[in-house]
């Protein structure tokens, strides 16, 4: 049975749908994997074992009653532990906030995934707080990479990148303010989503920065993330940030092709910090794509450091009545980041919500005249576990707030992105391209990553731990 | 005259400012990371913006 635990979640649903296998066998599946797996790779911090049998239960019940499971029929996930789970303290990577008392409901995304008939089996590591592109925490202990153990996940969803890479769920859910989505994905190999600011409800999940905070679905296959996307999707009375839009369903057009788009790769900033990998990547896809234009954006160092301010600020701002009274029990590694942030100054803060409305405006006239820009998700493949310095264009620099070099000043005007996860014939570790589309063009992305999945230039094997 | 930016006594300003308690053995990081802060800051305070760009997050005064 471990057989079907280890395709898509799109094709387990139509086994369960077809009366093939059980909810519950896939459930009991997913959850053994969990007991022999995870204690290699520490991806969860709670396995929701007696709700997900009860759940499995319902599609089950569903089923052999002729209604509509819905499409992730008997599909076991797991969600970064920032998303509430009813019953359980949400505590976002931290050692502060698993004190706080259970969450009363779901997250709104974790309750619209159930209600398509997929099945909850626990809480994911994380980084604390979601300040985190390692994947490492001192609380809950480091999440190791599936593809090799002695390697980061990165994160700060970095549970969610281990339980789709190891087998042990098929798809997951993460946050991404700055690339926790997108770098897990890349150094896991996984296709992950990125939607664009304001696209997916963010109600009942812990924030971090709410001017970049996003949800989003990783998962070892397009239309994985396609089905995820779409039952996600709708209006949110209890999420004041959601955008008006209607539900624009992304499964109907993943099999268009690219024929049409007009693709340019980004170069300059973005082929400059790269380590050898990154840009042998974008090589692969760009032929893969029959990319002939290579551009550069404007200004791409000041938008990144830009978001580097409004993180800060709004994150000490979150957390600062935690700084005062309990410095002590946040992480080190977040605990100085924080400190030094609570002293940055309205002025800077100010220009750098100036420099992101510019910025959008800048990447507007380039969206008028491309649909998909692609470029590297992360500098390099994953590093050792413990490394602090990271070579970026000959210069050593702190690891952890460098990582997101290439994914930062994409996700600072909220442009959706699917990460795409290539394989070299140099290394043994993946490395994801980053497929950006114009505002809302969700879609158009996902359209892109089917075809380099399709093409077999970009896949998401299941790791052998 | 340009005067340099003394981040050392600038954390130590305004962790007084704000009440907060930085260890001495934090404060390494502390400075380290306000150091990297005031680098972004150059960077985006260094963009000539004029005087109608409107900072990206926009209020609804209601429905």
């Amino acid at each position: 049975m471990s057989d079907i635990l280890l395709t898509s979640a799109s094709e387990i649903a139509a086994a369960v749908r077809a009366g093939k296998v059980s909810a519950e066998t896939v459930v009991e599946s997913s959850l053994q994997r969990v007991a022999t797996t995870d204690s290699k790779i520490n991806a969860f911090t709670d396995v929701t074992v007696e709700r997900a049998i009860a759940k499995a239960r319902t599609v089950d019940a569903d089923i052999a009653a002729g209604r509509d499971p819905g499409p992730l029929a008997g599909v076991p996930f797991a969600v970064k532990n920032l998303f509430d789970i009813n019953g359980l303290p949400t505590r976002a990577g931290s050692k502060i906030n698993r004190e706080l008392s259970p969450a009363t409901a779901d997250a709104t995304l974790v309750a619209r995934l159930e209600a398509a008939g997929a099945i909850l089996t626990g809480g994911l590591n994380m980084g604390e707080y979601a300040y985190d592109f390692t994947g490492e925490n001192v609380h809950d202990g480091n999440c190791l990479n599936p593809h090799d153990v002695s390697r980061m996940t990165g994160g700060s969803s970095s549970g969610s990148g281990a339980a789709v890479a190891s087998g042990m769920v098929p798809l997951a859910l993460g946050s991404d303010t700055n690339g926790s989505i997108r770098v897990p994905s890349s150094f896991c190999g996984l296709f992950g989503l990125k939607p664009t600011y304001g696209r997916l409800s963010r109600a009942r999940s812990f924030p971090f920065v709410p001017s970049l905070d996003h949800l989003g679905p990783l998962a070892r296959s397009v239309g994985d993330l396609a089905i995820a996307y779409d039952v996600c999707q709708g209006p949110d009375a209890a999420d004041p940030h959601l955008a008006a839009r209607p539900v624009e369903p992304a499964s109907e057009t993943l099999e268009d092709g690219i024929s049409g788009l007009r693709i340019a790769r980004l170069g300059g900033y973005f082929a400059r910090f790269g380590h050898a990998e990154a840009n042998a990547a974008l090589d692969v896809v760009s032929r893969a794509l029959d990319i002939s234009s290579e551009i550069e954006l404007p200004e791409v160092a000041r938008a990144r450091a830009a978001a580097y301010l409004i993180t800060g600020a709004e994150g000490a701002s979150l957390h600062f009545d935690r700084l005062k009274t309990r410095a002590g029990d946040f992480d080190p590694d977040t605990r100085d980041r924080f400190l030094a942030n609570t002293m940055i100054p309205a002025l800077w803060v100010t220009q750098a919500q100036k420099l992101r409305s510019w910025f959008r405006g800048e990447m507007t006239k380039i969206f008028a005249e491309y649909d998909i820009l692609i470029a590297p998700a992360t500098p390099c493949v994953a590093p050792r576990s413990g490394e602090k310095l990271l070579t970026l264009d000959g210069t050593e620099v702190p690891l952890r707030a460098n990582i997101g070099v290439f994914t930062q000043p994409i996700s600072f005007i909220g442009l959706p992105v699917v990460a795409a996860p290539i394989w070299l014939g140099s290394t043994h570790l993946p490395i994801a391209v980053q497929i950006i589309a114009a505002p809302w063009a969700e879609a158009t992305a996902l359209k892109v990553a089917r075809y380099l999945e399709m093409s077999g230039v970009a896949r998401a094997p299941v790791a052998e731990v | 005259m340009t005067v340099e930016f003394d981040v050392e006594a600038y954390v130590a300003l305004m962790a007084a400012t704000h009440g907060l308690t930085i260890l001495p053995e934090w404060q390494p990081g502390v400075i380290a990371n306000m150091a990297a802060v005031k680098r972004a800051a150059d960077l985006v305070m260094g963009l000539d913006l004029g005087d109608h760009a409107e900072p990206a997050p926009v209020f609804e005064a209601g429905a």
